[in-house]
């Protein structure tokens, strides 16, 4: 027996003692498995190039994919407003499933409602529960909005959400002039991205269709993170610069206080967001900056024939990206670039200086969502390294397009190659077959690293294994400062494990 | 006394609290789920396994988490395929923490993302030929699959697909077991059926086609441990224990399983039930079929271990009785140890569970083995013999509460200021922000086993980090008080 009350081992040791390394030979006994040598010869096989070809010619079936389905989303996207209850119309396991994913990224509270579709509904379609499902959301919850999206139960029996709502309205359910901005969110079109940018266009509509806009002659602006896991530090980041150029800016789908409520005694369903005054008074402002324009280019369509100038960025990380993101709202306010903010990008070129020689050259792979690759693709060229294997489930073809440009313009990009709709078990081929120093992408990427080695710098979504990293921008010049932080504690971790027993275990790096 | 009749009159007034805010036709529904227990009752005196109200944050999942989040996605050698959109395979990848031994991807594919990851086409023209090309391409990548279950998702069944079809036409064609599941996440009112749909599977698809007449050398000492999914390791901390018994366990299932040891179900002389509540279907029919009785047994906390062991040894003869009695002495200075060392920090604390399966009951007496009593409890997706199971448990005036909303657990908790909750990573956030302690008991909180002597020593440890964790001391700030 191994286990004691003065030191009480847990799974990560317990198994490790003989009594259970003999139980799981036992157990070996009637598992009917194919051997070690078997085992052995197809996980080489699988890291070989001929399986690599084989991989890639799959047509059906998707292995780990780096994509999410719509109404997570828009369940994002609706929490970013002032008192706002996120209300998915459709099966209630799926709110569940986006409710969890989220309190493992943020570890923070999420809440959301379901209509709790069922049989009946799949036969009669949804109404019914539309109809209470509203009311007792609005009883219980009471909220200011309720944003209504769908899974994908409701979008295959074809439910309307407009003449839904309607209806509930009719039946009383909640008053006539509740606000229920919605966006039917298929699961089976795009992916968490698009469902982001459909809920926001929801938003926008619900506001802006039937007024008229006069432009404001104060510096305003609005600013959309989209789907982003950082929004908590990174929309705090945005409101920080944008403070410093003198610009009034509203961040249209705030997040950054509903997943970073204090623990002080109390629990805050609804914290902070996007106000109902604020959405009324952004049709006046400037123009509306998109962070990450290709995830979200429905809704800055709809903003361009609303009249206000669009600025789509793409993730900016780095020096070049945050230049961009600044001077773009330079030229749309007036605002000169301070000097502070010019002092904060001196820093970070300092610190690139400082840090350039262990980045250059070294071989990365990169996975994650369309804009934020786009984002640390740039970044990475600027720090010399060179992006080899981008792989983008949930791609456009307007994203390989960028990206292939992007890399095309840098010498560090001449051996990148681009996978648009691949999953990470492509990856897993292109790893094995062309080895590069480092990964970066979520924390499903620990596989990856685990059975081909390539160390894992986790940047994206979900991080559901390492704490707190959403509390850290990543965009401006401090965001810069933190990807470059992570990138460089990777390489002097991997440097150390590797010369441990050299002379090169040096003290001084 | 005074003190139940306390609790009792401060219980009826929460629920009637909480009732209050609904609007009528949803409170007269929730009311039907909400009690006070009334020691003697042979029940809780609520109503379960009833739809979720409409836009009420209800926990419960679906019942595509009922199967391949809980039955059949710990099945290791097999693949399982999330047919249907990308979702439900994303969000229940890896999250359950069902821990098994092999090599992922090669002859093991638990932590994995499988799925036809349906698009608008599929839709419209059906997906059933991107099932025939997707277990292709499965046999193609995957050789060492044992076998290939799909687990539908909510458009398969309303779209008409025929995936039975399908999974016979290829099952001839590619030559391993196929399993088409209807887990629609529409079907039923939470993963309850879903665990029901799962069990039937196994039926029609596992036993019908074994060949039971087949040569097995058997012994008179074969269970087969099931229910058990194995989280942080729960089932192999069970099985030390029935193994050291003298028990030979020919099957263990569904945590760490492989298809051959859910196929011995019926060679086994015991069925050895841990979940009662997802798998009990698929136990009644091998005791009818088959004539292989089971038995429900509680492998937390040394006194139902106990309880547990010689139960099971009840069923063998006087050699496995002298065994089990030799176990449980083995381990007596342990459990007294760790309660020595944990019991007087934890004594009098009170609990409140919320979860799903059998813990609501079963970890009660974990929690009284350390001096702590369990004041309010419930069942995510219990049915009616849950609630009866549950009076073995629990004691006089304890708040009940079947598939309860957010809303109702966060004023139930305001109110009862318990010192510990035990429920899940939606509500896991919600409470440490209101400055209670709290442990997922679901996941273990990363943490676990739970089960057997060996999970005890970890649980007791887990409850004393949560409860006398100093950060507790620091939720209000100084000058606020």
């Amino acid at each position: 027996m191994s286990q004691s009350a003065e030191k009480v081992l847990d799974h990560s040791a317990l198994f490790e003692e003989p009594e259970y390394k003999e139980l799981f030979e036992r157990k070996k006994g009637f598992e009917g498995g194919c051997g070690a040598a078997k085992v052995q010869e197809i996980a080489d096989w699988t890291k070989s190039m001929e399986y690599r070809e084989l991989n890639f010619k799959r047509e059906a079936l998707v292995v780990n994919p780096a994509k999410a389905c719509q109404p997570l989303g828009a369940v994002l996207c609706a929490s970013g407003f002032e008192g706002t209850l996120p209300y998915v119309h459709g099966s209630q396991g799926c709110v569940a499933y986006f409710r969890s994913h989220f309190n493992r990224h943020f570890k923070e509270p999420c809440s959301a409602v379901s209509d709790s579709m069922t049989e009946d509904a799949a036969v009669f379609g949804g109404l019914n529960n539309m109809v209470d499902g509203l009311a007792n959301a609005h009883a219980l919850y009471k909220p200011k909005m309720i944003a209504v999206s769908t899974t994908c139960m409701a979008e295959v029996i074809g439910d309307d959400l407009d003449a839904f709502v309607k209806t509930a309205k009719q039946k009383g359910s909640i008053p006539e002039d509740f606000r229920v901005p919605f966006a039917h969110t298929p699961s089976f079109v795009g992916s968490h991205v698009t469902g982001y940018d459909n809920m926001l266009k929801g938003f926008l509509t619900h506001f802006w269709d039937g007024k008229t806009r006069s432009e404001v002659t104060t510096p305003s602006i609005n600013i959309n993170g989209g789907f982003d896991g950082y929004c908590v530090a990174n929309n705090r980041e945005l409101k920080r610069m944008m403070k410093e150029m003198g610009v009034a800016a509203t961040i249209i789908s705030d997040p950054s206080e509903v997943f970073d409520t204090p623990a002080d005694g109390e629990f805050r369903m609804y914290s902070g967001g996007t106000t109902i005054e604020q959405m009324d008074a952004a049709l006046n402002a400037k123009g509306t900056v998109f962070m990450q324009g290709i995830s979200a280019a429905k809704s800055a369509e709809y903003v361009e024939k609303a009249g206000q100038k669009v600025v789509s960025l793409h993730s900016p990380v780095g020096v070049a990206g945050t230049d961009a993101l600044l001077m773009a709202v330079a030229e749309l306010t007036g605002q000169a670039i301070p000097a502070s903010l010019e002092m904060e990008r001196g820093r970070l070129v300092d610190a690139i200086t400082d840090s350039q020689a262990y980045l250059h050259g070294k071989k990365f792979a990169l996975f994650g969502d369309p804009d934020l690759l786009l984002g640390l693709t740039a970044f990475l060229l600027e720090l010399g390294a060179e992006p080899v294997h981008i792989v983008c489930t949930n791609a456009t073809k307007d994203w390989t397009a960028k990206i292939t440009a992007l890399l095309a313009a840098s010498p560090f990009g001449k051996e990148g190659k681009v996978w648009p709709g691949k999953d990470l078990w492509h990856m897993r081929s292109l790893l094995a077959t062309e080895p590069v120093d480092f990964l970066i992408g979520s924390s499903h990427g620990k596989y990856l690293e685990r059975d081909i080695g390539t160390p894992l710098i986790r940047i994206g979504f979900p991080i559901f294994d390492r704490h707190h990293h959403h509390r850290f921008p990543i965009w401006g010049y401090q965001g810069g400062l933190n990807v470059l932080v992570k990138i460089l504690d990777k390489i002097f971790d991997t440097l150390d494990a590797k010369t441990t027993d050299s002379a090169s275990f040096d003290l001084v790096r | 006394m005074s003190a139940v009749l306390d609790d009792k009159t401060r219980n009826r007034a929460l629920i009637n609290e909480v009732l209050e805010v609904y609007p009528e036709k949803a409170a007269k529904k929730r009311a039907k789920h909400l009690n006070v227990y009334e020691e003697g009752k042979p029940d809780c005196g609520v109503k379960s396994n009833i739809k979720s109200l409409p836009g009420v944050m209800t926990i419960r999942g679906c019942a595509y988490a009922g199967s391949k989040g809980v039955v059949w996605g710990p099945i290791k050698d097999m693949m399982h395929i999330s047919h249907g959109p990308v979702g439900c395979g994303q969000y229940s990848w890896s999250t359950r923490r069902n821990y098994y031994n092999g090599t992922t991807g090669v002859d093991a594919f638990g932590a994995m993302q499988v799925t036809s990851d349906f698009q608008e086409k599929d839709i419209v023209f059906g997906g059933d030929k991107k099932l025939d090309k997707v277990i292709d391409e499965i046999t193609q990548l995957f050789p060492l699959a044992k076998g290939i279950s799909i687990q539908s998702e909510c458009p398969i069944g309303l779209i008409g697909d025929d995936i039975e079809a399908v999974s016979k036409k290829k099952s001839k064609e590619v030559n391993l077991p196929m399993v088409p599941v209807r887990c629609e996440g529409f079907r039923g009112v939470s993963q309850s059926l879903g665990h029901h749909i799962a069990n039937d599977a196994i039926r029609d698809w596992v036993f019908d086609k074994a060949d039971y007449n087949a040569p097995f050398e058997s012994t008179p000492y074969d269970v087969v441990l099931m229910a058990d999914y194995n989280i942080g390791g729960d089932a192999w901390s069970s099985r030390i224990l029935l193994e050291e018994m003298g028990l030979r366990v020919i099957g263990q299932g569904t945590g760490d399983a492989t298809l051959k040891e859910i196929e011995m179900m019926p060679r086994a002389k015991l069925l050895l039930l841990h979940c009662y509540r997802s798998m009990n279907y698929i136990a009644r029919h091998v005791e009818e079929k088959y004539g292989v009785p089971w038995f429900e047994y509680n492998l937390f906390g040394p006194t139902k271990i106990a309880e547990s062991l010689r139960g099971i040894a009840a069923f063998f003869d006087d050699s496995i009785k002298e065994k089990a009695e030799q176990v449980i002495a083995k381990y007596t200075a342990l459990s007294q140890a760790v309660i020595d060392k944990y019991k007087p920090r934890l004594a009098g604390k009170k609990v409140m569970l919320y979860v799903g399966g059998l813990r609501p009951r079963h970890v009660v007496g974990a929690y009284e083995d350390l001096g702590m009593e369990v004041c309010g409890t419930g069942y995510e997706f219990g049915h009616g013999d849950d609630y009866q199971r549950t009076t073995h448990y629990v004691k006089d005036g304890t708040l009940i509460y079947d598939d309860v909303s957010s809303f109702e657990l966060e004023k139930f908790a305001e109110k009862i200021r318990p010192d510990l909750i035990g429920s899940g990573v939606k509500e896991k956030y919600i409470f440490q922000k209101m400055g209670i302690p709290f442990r997922q008991m679901h996941s273990w909180d990363y943490s676990g086993p739970y089960h057997g002597f060996d999970g005890f020593a970890i649980f007791a440890r887990d409850m004393d980090m949560a409860i006398n964790s100093p950060v507790w001391a620091m939720t209000k700030a100084p000058w606020k008080k």
